[in-house]
């Protein structure tokens, strides 16, 4: 297995040299280093002189991809792709366009994404899970159609609308919660509450149904069967040996995100006021900071490699079967 | 069994009993501020810079202008727009220079003043705020044991503000490193800005190793001189009354040199703790907890010199009683908190229950806060009104307008048949219908490029754009017909080409985009074809549209200018020939030349607010109303609301610094809050009760499904 890791590990490279490319040729194509300085100085009084300055200072004044004023692997080096690429590598960031430090920023801005995403995760896994094996339980029955009908209601209704509703009427009609905000520590249970709710149930829906075809599949397998005739109850059956045995497609959809829950959920943290990670590279994107924009896509990247290796693994775990050479 | 269920039926009770209390669950300050002078306020866009020298724009100030204090402020409760002494002992003394640097008498012409020299002096005694920068032991190195957890653990110090503060700060503006919008403006006035500029980024170049703070203060700039400890000089090109504005915004305020020293440290730097983001002034507050994306907290200043609520105040604040606090030391209220709130519909709950003292109006909340009566007078809705809320409302220093480039073949130019044109598109544009569509009623048709409040706007019929309005005890906008007819003499009846049969095509460039914008430019277009013109939209993104803008290659275009300063030079140079955009880059984006109104403008620009002075803005603004470069537009009205602890609210558009004046009533606000927020749980009871029925049909479900065969 540990010559699978390293070699998966190796993989890395290339998809990230790929991707870094691409984020660089895209973001360029739109975007010109005079435009990124004019958003970054503003609408006033802007100068080209104030505009050479602002290049000069980034080392934005630099050709994109290639340097023919150079010599040998300076005309590579001496590039902005090269300047601006060479330390997502050793995961060192840099400073954002309007001066920040991105690794600071986002070391400070990922614990409240997390104070959100990691609950609202656990918990929307659960109720999905609980309520699918719910469903399987009920099936054939009238309740199985109801329980299939409000996933259906829940899933029309749009994301945006189960926060607005949910702010007006537990936060200004109940007064129960606060309507937006958020404080580190213990406190931010008051603030988490609605928006991890607001987030398990937005999902339910399609999570409950997506969890159903999973467990309907293994309900008609043979060992559910002889588990029956052995004299297992239902119940017993659907969360003892279904449950284990669809654990291979769940944790396919649960342990690729795992490692990037940090970067948080634009709308929920924009509505709740959560000072995440969610808006950030959006943020970047319509400030045109290229730095921010190519660190994320990059940290966003390797995330989901290591989210699809660690998915690997786990199948290890849970499928005695699975060997990885 | 039965004790474990009877202990449960009892902590239950009891957990329902502690939990169904009055107490307000919903508030989102938890720091125990209750009763204490405190402002709660909003920002919906983080600040982009917090330093002095580089912060433009009026989120930024919101912040940072209760914190630094330049020179001079605009007297809260006077209205036109007065200057007054901040952090000057008194108004400037101005001294005229030739070319030669012979003193020039004040009545010297203007062609004969080769430089203005301004001599001011700063108040005795006024000292910066604590700040660890101020600690000699800091400079150096940090404690190892300090965990940036906040500046203000570390032990501070403070010390007097001196005239060699205002010096470092111009010095910092010039600097390349710092990257001051405003720069490039500025080498165009103070005396040896450029060049100091250009020294700067060489020795920078040379050693790049050498401490800024060192690099400017060794150098000397010519256009200033340290007179003494409480005096200095600005020498500036030529003659400039505008100038004085600009020593009343942030970017003159003064900065210590143990500022920049301090925040070198690269361990701060790593923790994105800068000037940029922790200001060090002399202002009313201090910026105690700084958190971009959640909130900013300004604490009162310690050290904050003496200032005192004003004495004297125009009409209208006078009859709001706005003078009950006058003489009372400033700043009335502790603590302010600014709150980051990206969503209107959040903000305006919060605001409803009393956790926002003040807000703006957006447009999904307008109908439920504002009502016109049937003579069109603005007020607030019963609701509104039952809650103590106040409105206040002013016309915005701005002006938004639709331009034409000048520069085009077809809208462009000055033949009779182009300004006939542009004309007949004046008349078909309805503003007043603009307004009430897009803006719920909140703006003034604009009749000239000076918007109300400014200097050299003329109201009523004196000031009405005849080329677009006749005057029938109001501006009416002339008919349809009359445009139509000048269409047809400028060479195109009924919106056809006479040249070339072919209909009129215009386009309009624009970088809106979404459902919204999409509305407007549909208006827009029906605007047009009031007159046949063909209208098409050019959308394109941000960058795209500034750069057709900077070659000149729009037609037609929508854009806006907010005044940096009360003074009509900073709306009639939108129309300098010299500021062309596409051809000189500076802010005439419509690239309107005219050689009188050019000329008028160099006459006017430099002169005080006389008759005489308000005899040349109007044949300037007649001369832009003939020629009609842009269709005037509108200037917005700014709407906000207040609750009733919110004192001495007064809609001054130029003060920035306004915090200081506000006085909260925190019992007041503490009271309905109580009132507005009590937690309501029945709601919550009556949900368990349904889910339990609800659970009854599952179970009996489930036992037959328990007791059924299994196969």
């Amino acid at each position: 297995m540990i010559n699978y890791i390293i070699r998966r590990l190796l993989y890395v490279l290339p998809v990230l040299v790929g991707v870094n490319i691409l984020t660089f040729v895209l973001f360029f194509v739109v975007n010109s280093p005079d435009d990124m300085a004019r958003m970054q100085l503003g609408d006033k009084h802007v100068s080209q002189a104030a505009v050479d300055n602002w290049k000069q200072q980034r080392g934005y004044d630099l050709p994109l991809l290639w340097n023919e004023q150079q010599q040998g692997l300076q005309r590579l080096e001496k590039t902005i792709f090269f300047e601006k690429s060479v330390g997502l590598f050793v995961f060192d960031f840099g400073v954002s366009d309007n001066g920040r430090d991105i690794m600071a920023d986002i070391s400070q801005r990922m614990w409240p994404s997390l104070a959100i995403a990691i609950p609202s995760l656990i918990f929307g896994v659960l109720a999905n899970i609980t309520f699918a094996l719910l469903l399987i339980f009920y099936r054939g029955s009238y309740l199985e159609s109801s329980g299939l009908f409000l996933c259906i209601a829940l899933m029309s209704i749009s994301g945006l609308f189960y926060i607005i509703a949910g702010q007006y009427f537990v936060g200004k009609l109940l007064a129960l919660t606060p309507i937006s905000g958020y404080v580190p520590g213990l406190d931010a249970f008051r603030f988490i509450v609605l928006p991890v709710f607001i987030g398990v149930v937005s999902g339910l829906g399609s999570g409950a149904r997506w969890y159903r075809t999973l467990f309907l599949e293994e309900a008609a397998k043979d060992y559910v069967r002889t588990a029956k005739a052995k004299g297992l109850s239902e119940l017993e059956v659907l969360f003892r040996h279904v449950l284990n045995n669809a654990m291979i497609p769940i944790l396919t959809g649960i342990v690729v995100i795992l490692p990037s829950l940090f970067m948080g959920s634009l709308i929920i943290e924009s509505f709740f006021g959560i000072p995440g990670l969610g808006s950030y590279t959006i943020d970047a994107i319509s400030s045109q900071d290229f730095a921010i924009v190519r660190a994320m896509v990059f940290l966003g990247s390797f995330l989901y490699i290591i989210g699809l290796l660690l998915t690997d693994i786990s199948y290890t775990f849970v499928d005695p079967r699975v060997r990885l050479d | 069994m039965a004790r474990a269920w009877k202990l449960f039926r009892l902590s239950s009770l009891l957990l329902l009993v502690s939990a169904c209390t009055d107490q307000v669950l919903n508030n989102p300050y938890t720091e125990g501020d209750s009763g204490k002078k405190t402002i709660y306020s909003s920002f919906s866009e983080r600040p982009k810079h917090l330093d002095p020298a580089k912060a433009y724009s009026s989120n930024e100030y919101a912040i940072i202008a209760q914190i630094y204090e330049p020179l001079f402020q605009y007297h809260y409760l006077k209205k036109p727009y007065q200057l007054e002494p901040l952090l000057a002992s008194d108004m400037p003394s101005l001294q005229y220079f030739d070319e030669n640097g012979m003193a020039l008498a004040d009545t010297a012409a203007e062609g004969d003043i080769a430089f203005t020299e301004y001599t001011l002096s700063i108040k005795q005694g006024v000292k910066f705020q604590p700040h660890p920068c101020f600690n000699p032991q800091l400079r150096k190195a940090l404690p190892a044991s300090w965990n940036a957890e906040s500046l203000y653990d570390l032990p501070v110090k403070t010390r007097l503000l001196s005239s060699s503060d205002f010096i470092y700060q111009i010095k910092r503006l010039a600097d390349p490193s710092t990257q001051s919008p405003v720069a490039g403006l500025m080498a165009n006035y103070i005396v040896g800005f450029g060049e100091f500029a250009k020294q700067q980024a060489s020795i920078k170049k040379l050693n790049p190793a050498l401490a800024k703070q060192q690099r400017l203060r060794d150098a000397d700039m010519l256009g200033l001189k340290k007179i003494n400890p409480q005096q200095f000089s600005i020498r500036i090109k030529g003659k400039y009354p505008q100038f004085i504005n600009w020593l009343a915004m942030p970017f003159f305020a003064p900065m210590p040199w143990e500022a920049d020293a301090f925040y070198a440290k690269p361990f701060l730097v790593k923790k994105n703790i800068s000037l940029d983001w922790f200001p060090v002034g002399t202002g009313p507050y201090l910026l105690e907890e700084n958190d971009p994306n959640r909130r900013m907290v300004l604490r009162k200043n310690p050290n904050f010199h003496l200032e005192y609520y004003p004495n004297e105040a125009d009409e209208e604040a006078m009859e709001k009683g706005l003078l009950a606090d006058a003489g009372k030391q400033l700043p009335l209220s502790d603590k302010v908190v600014f709150s980051l709130e990206k969503e209107t519909i959040p903000y305006w709950n919060k605001f409803l229950q009393g956790y926002y003292d003040v807000s703006g109006i957006s447009s999904d909340s307008f109908d439920q806060a504002v009502s016109f009566s049937s003579i069109g007078d603005v007020g607030l809705t019963e609701d509104m009104l039952q809650r103590g809320i106040g409105l206040q409302t002013a016309v915005t220093t701005s002006s938004y307008y639709l331009g034409f480039n000048m520069l085009d073949k077809v809208v462009g130019g000055y033949s009779e048949r182009a300004k006939k044109l542009r004309h007949a598109i004046s008349i078909a544009v309805d503003y007043e219908e603009y307004i009430s569509i897009f803006q719920n009623g909140r703006g003034v048709p604009a009749q000239g490029i000076i918007p109300p409040g400014i200097f050299g706007h003329l109201s009523a019929e004196a000031g009405m754009n005849s080329a677009a309005y006749h005057w029938d005890s109001a501006p009416v906008r002339r008919p349809i017909a009359e445009a139509k007819r000048l269409l047809s003499e400028a060479g195109f009846p009924n919106g056809i080409d006479k040249s070339t049969a072919k209909p009129l095509v215009l386009y309009f460039d624009s970088m809106d985009s979404g459902p919204d914008s999409k509305a407007r430019l549909n208006w827009l277009r029906k605007q047009f074809s009031k007159l046949n013109i063909q209208l098409v939209i050019r959308g394109t993104d941000y960058n795209r549209f500034q750069e057709k803008m900077r070659n000149g290659n729009a037609q037609m275009f929508m854009w806006g200018w907010n005044a940096d300063y009360p003074d009509p030079e900073n709306f009639l140079f939108l129309l300098y020939g010299k500021n062309a955009k596409a051809l000189h880059g500076g802010e005439n984006a419509a690239n309107y030349q005219n050689a009188k109104f050019d000329a008028l403008f160099e006459q006017m620009s430099s002169m005080e607010n006389t008759a005489q002075r308000q005899a040349i803005i109007n044949q300037m603004v007649d001369i832009a109303r003939a020629d009609a470069p842009w269709l005037w537009g509108f200037h917005p009205k700014a709407f906000s609301l207040y609750h009733a602890w919110y004192k001495n609210a007064y809609p001054n558009l130029m003060a920035n610094n306004k915090t200081k004046y506000i006085r909260v009533d925190a019992a007041l606000r503490e009271q309905y809050q109580q009132q507005w927020n009590k937690p309501v749980y029945w709601p919550l009871v009556v949900s368990f009760i349904v889910l339990i029925i609800m659970l009854i049909p599952a179970y009996i479900i489930y036992r037959r499904v328990e007791r059924a065969k299994a196969l």
